[in-house]
């Protein structure tokens, strides 16, 4: 429908919308977070849901202490490879339809401890990651960025055809492999399938190494 | 530090006291020749914890209190020094500087840091060392005389290796049971997971391209 068409039919008090619009607008407008975080960036996630920021006024403000009733997983600070295997299955004990956000330079990269061996580098090695946002902390304005940033995603999201959302695509996974513990790391160190999906789109764009990407600096 | 009253450790009269009071033991003074001045003293591993339940127990030290334990990893070293030997060169004898090179095996090293809450002095640095690093890696637990001790050898264990003899709970604290490798070794090799650096540099570079041939074989 003609977007100006529709303001029109509004002055005359006809309100027109779709089905699709609707439902979107009703998931967007009331994601729960699951309530966990890792490290400091879970004290910026706080503050966020506190007076002075309140994340309320997007409708996140009711905080799951279950995975079976939250929306979102916002993974706030370092991941280590110890709890990694946690986080995953927290993951997927989440229902469809769910969304993460990777807080921070640790959960997106392994921040100031990504050249250590006890730091993962990077959540989005075991499971899909909808918005990241650096920062060492970021501050509740990122946090909130990162939020509406989602929701337009969500509004964004048709619900029929090929990019129509995970819970409505019978095929697409829900659960992703959990890593185990091993003798030497997690195994496996990544789960090869979401990362040739994340560095191949990765590629293809103008600010990011491609498959020779480290050698042509 | 200003108002607190720091006395200084005499370290040859403890090592003297200790040697008077544990007869056998081998008590060495390690000396720390930079600016702080820590000296240490090296204890022997037979006679340890006599030595640790007397410095606890002495009224005159009453080491009460053990604020910190660490680790050190001594790698085998090679010394090499010129000698120089009397030869017969072609029938007439000389001398001839000669390479001589001794090699000192490495060791793994724990630290100890005891302070008295009582006389309000410290801190004494203890140093025990076993006999290499790759089989005879055990020592003596201190953690029946300082509790506080428990979890740091705890995680000396688990980083380094060393096993503590007579510790009450002595599992790895940081990484899971299933790590066999001790992380803060200096010959520890890390696992390569730099796939994918977005600016990788120096040592990053090198080990993101093998990463990235790995994979390719793969």
């Amino acid at each position: 429908m003609d977007p100006d068409l529709k303001i029109e039919l509004g002055r005359q008090g006809i309100f027109t919308t779709t089905l699709e619009e609707l439902y979107n607008w009703g998931r967007k407008s009331s994601v729960w977070p699951l309530t966990f975080g890792l490290a400091c960036c879970a004290i910026e996630m706080i503050a966020t849901t506190m007076a002075r920021y309140d994340l309320a006024r997007f409708g996140a403000e009711v905080f799951r202490p279950s995975p079976r009733q939250a929306d979102l997983m916002i993974v706030a600070g370092t991941v280590t490879k110890k709890m990694a295997p946690q986080v995953v299955r927290l993951y997927n004990q989440m229902p469809e339809p769910k969304y993460v956000i990777a807080m921070g330079a640790c959960a997106i990269s392994g921040g100031p401890f990504k050249q250590g061996y006890n730091v993962l580098k990077g959540i989005d090695r075991y499971i899909p990651v909808d918005v990241h946002i650096p920062g060492c902390p970021p501050r509740p304005e990122a946090l909130m960025d990162a939020f509406i940033t989602l929701q337009k995603k969500i509004e964004a999201q048709s619900l029929t055809g090929a990019e129509r959302p995970r819970h409505l695509n019978a095929d697409a996974p829900s659960e992703f492999v959990v890593p185990q513990y091993g003798a030497h790391d997690l195994e496996p160190a990544k789960n090869v399938k979401l990362w040739n999906i994340i560095y191949k789109t990765a590629a293809n764009g103008p600010n990011t190494t491609g498959e020779d990407g480290p050698e042509k600096d | 530090m200003g108002r607190t009253r720091r006395v200084k450790m005499d370290l040859k009269k403890i090592k003297s006291d200790i040697e008077a009071a544990i007869p056998g033991c081998r008590v060495q003074l390690v000396v720390n020749g930079s600016p702080s001045g820590q000296h240490s003293l090296l204890l022997d591993r037979e006679h340890a914890l006599e030595v640790a339940k007397f410095l606890r127990d002495d009224p005159g030290l009453h080491l009460d209190y053990c604020s910190n334990v660490t680790g050190v990893d001594w790698l085998d070293t090679e010394t090499s020094e010129k000698v120089k030997v009397k030869q017969l060169v072609e029938g007439v004898e000389q001398e001839v500087e000669e390479v001589r090179k001794t090699r000192t095996p490495g060791y793994l090293e724990c630290v100890y840091h005891l302070y008295s809450m009582e006389k309000k002095h410290g801190p004494l640095v203890l140093r025990l060392r076993t006999r290499n690093r790759t089989d005879q890696i055990t020592l003596p637990s201190f953690t029946p005389i300082w509790r506080s001790a428990e979890f740091q050898e705890r995680e000396i264990f688990d980083l380094y290796g060393i096993v503590f003899e007579g510790h009450p709970d002595l599992r790895r604290i940081l990484m899971w049971d299933e790590f066999e490798d001790h992380p803060m070794r200096k010959d520890y090799v890390e696992p390569n997971d730099y796939e994918y650096e977005p600016t990788p540099h120096d040592a990053v570079l090198e080990k993101s391209r093998q990463a990235r041939a790995i994979e390719g074989q793969g």
